[in-house]
């Protein structure tokens, strides 16, 4: 089985860091995965894309942006009402946006009905338990609880093995709140 | 027993290189490079690598602190991209002719002007005629490993010449995904230390570096032909060694589903993966087609692919670069045709030119390549003489 | 002047190494003068200078006395080594008490 997970963020919220660590517990679990940024020089504040395959039976081969993603998972909620965003994403694909709006609000934002619209309110989570907007494993957590391939437990270790101990532990507290609230 | 671990293609060099373990590492930053040497430096810092690592003020700084420790007999590495390759080149002449065991991992990038950070392969096949030995990995494992075999190879007595080892820009070197790192101990031992004879010695002097005039230059170039023919056996000796003891085989070319292929794609680097998938679904639609991956650039593996492309009716070369100017303007399709030529085998050749400056070569575009390739080996459609410029608008 | 008399690629050191130095030593350059630098060792003062600028090592410290004939008491003395000396004529240009002069070499 093969999924790919296309991120959005601006520089700075750690879309590509997101990547990567889903990547990372993939890997952990014993699955193959890739995850790349769209690849440029990197500035703050400018919108940002990064990407994870995951195959569950073999290496994978392809080396291309992903195109028509499985899921798009949006962490600022300016990009996130971007109709732009959700180009290609699969009908019945999964959008996961960090936003305060309802999923029905958003959908008649992005004007599209053929896709499954799940919301978490990302930066309120970081904002009080990190004390600064970097919302990206808060947007793991969601992922976590929405996505059934890479367990939560594996995300938390690909946490635990970035992070040092002080940073890891409050990174984990986001992430299983973002597990609860997502809805 | 070693690991998997989700590594980059930067961080997948580095810790080939900790684990082999130089003397010596001497470089300058440079973007898709850097985090090489950073992680580098970073174990030399931490004490996980006992090396001296030079800051140099510039890449031609860097490769002549490689030449001087080499000459001196050390291990050494350095890495690089695009400009600081170009900054590198009279150097890199002197470390082969030199015959000094360098290696170097190159993070391919495109040529400015105008500046391009992003990958193509411009740098790596322009570098083709510098005497070193080239490997272009598809993939951070054998990126990896290709370090760990290129130092043995390069240090065995019969061959002595530097190597560069190359990741593409970016698509590897800032793309994680599984490599499996062994024991440091184990890779020490595949790659035990060779003391030279011939090397810098405060207590056997000796001269390097001097006058060759007419009289004698010609004499050492016809050596630097040979060893790198020689190079060629040493290195399937050393990856069949590897097989052994490592469990992953690699080829001077990689092959796939070539076996009853009318039509065969030939390229090099990690867009091969892509190539790889656009042959699988194209096969389960009938078409005949093959893929060969060039892994060992110089030397080239040229019975190799002749064995395999003489039973193709055509051959389709995709590469990313130019060779403004040349008989055909693509180092790949020069070395292919050179080789069917000698072996007087005439399928028909088909040129593509693709992904110049980091321009993604989407899976579409890919498969189209296959598609095209198939229809000129069933005459449906007459092969251009120039390069089909893929990607690129008008 | 590549002769089949000189040693091949196949035997020769790799990468243009020179395993047995000083080679040079074998390369008299004594031919090439015109001019041969003497040393007047009544005007020398020991100064060093002309083993100090000749390019070809070709001057000569040697622990050998001298005493001039005022009485001065030197325990070094510089000679040419006329094998090697180009007879370029810089010594006898820097000499600050013009004890070199340049002799012509007859024929």
């Amino acid at each position: 089985m093969r999924i790919e997970i296309r991120w959005h963020g601006r520089g700075g919220q750690g879309a590509v860091t997101a990547a990567d660590l889903y990547a990372q517990a993939a890997i952990m679990q014993g699955y193959y995965a890739q995850a790349f940024p769209e690849f440029g020089a990197e500035r703050r504040g400018a919108p940002v894309r990064a990407f994870t395959r995951i195959d569950t039976e073999s290496f994978i081969h392809d080396r291309y942006p992903i195109e028509e993603p499985d899921i798009v998972v949006v962490l600022d909620p300016m990009l996130a009402r971007d109709p732009m965003i959700i180009q290609g994403l699969k009908k019945n694909g999964l959008y996961i946006a960090n936003s305060k709006l309802s999923p029905s609000e958003l959908a008649k934002i992005i004007g599209r009905t053929d896709i499954n619209i799940k919301i978490i309110d990302a930066t309120r989570i970081a904002l009080e338990v990190l004390k600064r907007p970097i919302v990206n494993t808060a947007m793991l957590g969601a992922v976590a609880k929405l996505v059934p391939i890479v367990k939560l437990e594996y995300i938390e270790k690909s946490i635990q093995a970035r992070f040092e101990a002080r940073l890891a532990q409050l990174n984990l507290e986001v992430i299983r709140r973002a597990f609860k609230e997502v809805k | 027993m070693g690991k998997m671990v989700g590594l980059n293609g930067n961080y997948a060099i580095a810790y080939a290189v900790k684990a082999v373990g130089p003397d010596v590492i001497a470089a300058y930053p440079i973007t898709p490079q850097t985090a090489i040497v950073e992680k580098l430096a970073e174990f030399v810092a931490q004490g996980e690598l006992d090396a001296e690592y030079i800051h140099v003020e510039s890449e031609h700084s860097a490769m002549s602190a490689i030449v001087g420790a080499a000459a001196a007999g050390a291990r050494v590495f350095t890495a690089t991209s695009s400009q600081g390759l170009g900054l590198m080149y009279e150097i890199l002449f002197i470390a082969s002719s030199l015959r000094l065991p360098a290696v170097m991992g190159l993070v391919t990038r495109a040529y400015s002007a105008p500046i391009n950070i992003w990958c193509d392969h411009g740098d790596f096949m322009s570098a083709a005629d510098t005497g070193w030995i080239q490997y272009m990995s598809t993939s951070n494992q054998e990126a990896y490993d290709a370090i760990i075999m290129a130092y043995r190879v390069s240090e065995d007595p019969r061959v002595l010449l530097p190597a560069m080892v190359s990741i593409d820009g970016f698509i590897q070197s800032h793309t994680v995904e599984p490599v499996k790192l062994e024991d440091d101990e184990e890779v020490r031992k595949f790659v035990p230390r060779r003391p030279r004879e011939i090397r810098l010695d405060p207590d056997k002097p000796m001269t390097l570096g001097a006058l060759g005039d007419p009289n004698w230059y010609y004499e050492f170039k016809m050596q630097q032909q040979v060893a790198m023919e020689e190079s060629r056996r040493v290195f399937d000796e050393v990856a069949s060694e590897f097989a052994k003891k490592f469990g992953r085989s690699y080829g001077a070319i990689d092959t796939f589903m070539t076996e009853d292929a009318e039509a065969i794609i030939v390229t090099m680097g990690s867009t091969a993966g892509t190539f790889r998938v656009a042959v699988e679904k194209i096969r389960k639609e009938g078409a005949k087609v093959g893929l060969i991956t060039i892994k060992l650039y110089r030397p080239f593996p040229r019975d190799d692919i002749v064995k395999i492309l003489s039973n193709a009716k055509v051959v389709g070369i995709a590469e990313r670069d130019l060779f403004f100017g040349a008989a055909y303007p693509g180092y790949l399709f020069n070395d292919v045709a050179t080789s069917l030529y000698l072996a007087n085998v005439r399928t028909k050749l088909a040129g593509f030119i693709f992904g110049l400056g980091g321009r993604a070569l989407r899976f579409s575009e890919a498969y189209e390549i296959t598609k095209k390739v198939w229809s000129f080996a069933k005459g449906e459609a007459e092969i251009p003489k120039k390069p089909i410029f893929v990607g690129v608008r008008e | 002047m590549s002769s089949s008399k000189m040693p091949g690629w196949k035997s020769l050191p790799i990468g243009a190494a020179i395993i047995n130095p000083p080679t040079s030593l074998e390369y008299k350059t004594g031919t090439w003068r015109t001019f041969r630098p003497v040393i007047d060792q009544e005007k020398c003062v020991r100064c060093r200078l002309c083993w100090a600028y000749c390019p070809d090592g070709a001057v000569m410290e040697l622990e050998k006395e001298y005493v001039t004939k005022s009485g001065r008491k030197y325990s070094i003395t510089y000679e040419i080594n006329y094998e090697y000396c180009k007879g370029c004529g810089v010594c006898a240009r820097e000499c600050p008490v013009k004890a070199i002069t340049m002799v012509e070499e007859g024929g």
